[in-house]
């Protein structure tokens, strides 16, 4: 089964505007990029040609494993507004 | 319920096991409480493996077993060590109910529904953003539409507890102390469950999951029986993704198709797929428990005994240990650190803070022979039985020597020495 299809399962409310917002100035230099692997929603993709990070912040867990693992701690994480995000039902 | 200037007795933030049991434990004793959680409803963010244990949640919610919706009373512990392809399991099995299987969604809002009940108010879709201080003390919080104050805060809300880190008790985590956990609730047949378990209805089994797709990491398995849906995931330590490179869903998905674990889970459809971070970093990592009107709780105190699989219960016995504390510090009139300490000292007595001081050495210990006891040894006990049920014509004898003839091949003689040591001196730190 694939990232996508567990992530189908999930109840997500998305807002308009990201709650996680690395600092692509940052980012651009990174070596490691280890939030583009550990993190378990993929919601962070390289983009070669623009060279920025694409961050897919509606699919967020809420799990903030991006925020300790970032190797230049440069990812401002905040919970998503009180009605929004995730809504586990199985947890 | 709150007069104009939004003043209450104690602001708890935070509705899971932790919030709640000290909400609570606040409102029986006629404080007033403000439990603020940023979920839909409480339990709508919060993810465990899967049980809750019966005497601690007895101590907050003496009814629970005939009142809250509990899937299934634990009966049997499976302990599953994986080879790559093999597996020897040891499973214990007694009639009682130590534990039962829940699903947090219904749960966490069944225990916020009861602190209601008991006169908690509960303020659910909130977030607080920061904490307010005057000086040195911790005063109020601010949610995104208004500023709530108290005399006390407690702060349970969760393993990232960004307010303890606003205050600076405590420090940034570091990817060694947290496991990163990923789970998939997955629906089946409930006579499907009771067979491949062997178990009745309300019967049900956790499954300790060692090896297999974890070989050589710092990670663990677990397994737990719904009454119609078996969860199944694991947590491993973030240093150990960062290292390896690993995906966390992947690690899941191939422990799913180790040839053990795939025909209990097989036609089942996933009901859904969650994450969550585990504190992992022991007694050394616990934060500063207390400030001028301020005390932190459960995860957000890194109260996890990672060992024995224990979070829910080391939450709500600290939740009421502070609302203990608390009471205390309203018959002085006292909310300074002074007087907070105390919760500290209650939860030093405790089998909480005495539990993670027993296994304080355990994970330095793990993270440094980690290869060895989280991969060798767990495929040489499968090579072990592998050994010891062949009939393949060969004398026993020599499979014997064969054996233990490979542990010194396999490995240095220095290495066994270290991998010797480092047991020592753990179970030397644990008895002694």
């Amino acid at each position: 089964m694939n990232l996508d299809q567990k992530l189908y399962t999930v109840k997500y409310t998305p807002d308009e505007e990201s709650h996680l917002n690395p600092d692509q100035s940052k980012c651009k230099n990174c070596v490691s990029r280890n939030c583009t692997y550990i993190c378990p929603a993929g919601v962070y993709e390289w983009n070669e040609e623009k060279q920025e990070l694409i961050i897919n912040f509606e699919n967020c867990l809420e799990c903030g494993a991006c925020r300790i693992a970032c190797e230049h701690k440069c990812i401002d994480w905040k919970y998503p507004k009180g009605t929004k995000g995730v809504t586990f039902k199985q947890g | 319920m709150l007069n104009k200037s939004n003043k209450t007795d104690v602001i708890v933030v935070g509705a899971g096991p932790a919030g709640i049991a000290c909400a609570i434990t606040l409102a029986r004793a006629g404080k007033e409480v403000v439990l603020i959680e940023r979920g839909l409803f409480a339990g709508s963010k919060n993810v465990f493996g899967g049980a809750i244990y019966t005497k601690p949640t007895k101590e907050i919610f003496p009814n629970f077993e005939q009142e809250a919706p509990l899937e299934r009373r634990n009966i049997t512990h499976n302990f599953m060590i994986l080879g790559e392809e093999d597996s020897t399991s040891i499973a214990y099995r007694k009639e009682g109910n130590e534990s039962y299987s829940v699903i947090r969604g219904k749960f966490d809002r069944w225990m916020a529904q009861k602190a209601k009940e008991a006169g908690v108010i509960l303020v659910e879709q909130t977030v607080v953003r920061e904490l307010i201080k005057n000086g040195t003390k911790v005063v109020g919080v601010k949610t995104e539409l208004e500023d709530y104050f108290a005399d006390i805060i407690v702060l349970a809300d969760g393993i990232n507890s960004l307010l303890a880190k606003q205050i600076k008790l405590r420090k940034e985590i570091e990817p060694k102390d947290v496991a990163l956990s990923v789970k998939e609730v997955i629906k089946l047949d409930k006579d499907i469950i009771n067979q491949r378990f062997n178990i009745k209805d309300d019967e049900g089994v956790i499954g300790e999951i060692f090896g297999g797709s974890m070989l050589g990491i710092l990670g663990l398995g677990f397994l737990y029986t719904n009454k119609d849906s078996v969860t199944i995931g694991l947590g491993v330590t973030l240093d150990d993704l960062v290292e390896n490179n690993y995906r966390p869903f992947e690690v899941l998905e191939k422990l799913k198709q180790h040839p053990t674990i795939a025909p209990l889970i097989e036609g089942g459809t996933l009901k859904e797929y969650s994450a969550h971070l585990i504190p992992e970093g022991g007694y050394k990592k616990v934060p500063k428990l207390c400030d001028d009107g301020v005390m932190i709780v459960g995860d957000a105190a890194m109260l996890v005994n990672n060992l024995h699989w224990e979070g829910t219960n080391l939450a709500m016995m600290s939740g009421k240990l502070a609302a203990q504390t608390a009471i205390e510090a309203f018959e002085k009139g006292n909310f300074s650190r002074k007087t907070l300490k105390n919760y500290e000292k209650k939860l030093q007595k405790s089998f909480i803070m005495k539990d993670l001081k027993t296994y304080r050495k355990l994970m330095p210990i793990a993270h440094e022979r980690k290869k060895a006891f989280m991969g060798y040894y767990l495929k040489k006990i499968n090579s072990f039985f592998e050994m010891f049920t062949s009939v393949d014509g060969t004398p026993k004898k020599e499979n014997y020597r064969k054996f233990i003839k490979s542990i010194f091949t396999d490995r240095k003689f220095g290495e066994l020495c270290k991998d010797v040591w480092a047991l020592i001196r753990l179970v030397w730190s644990i008895l002694i």
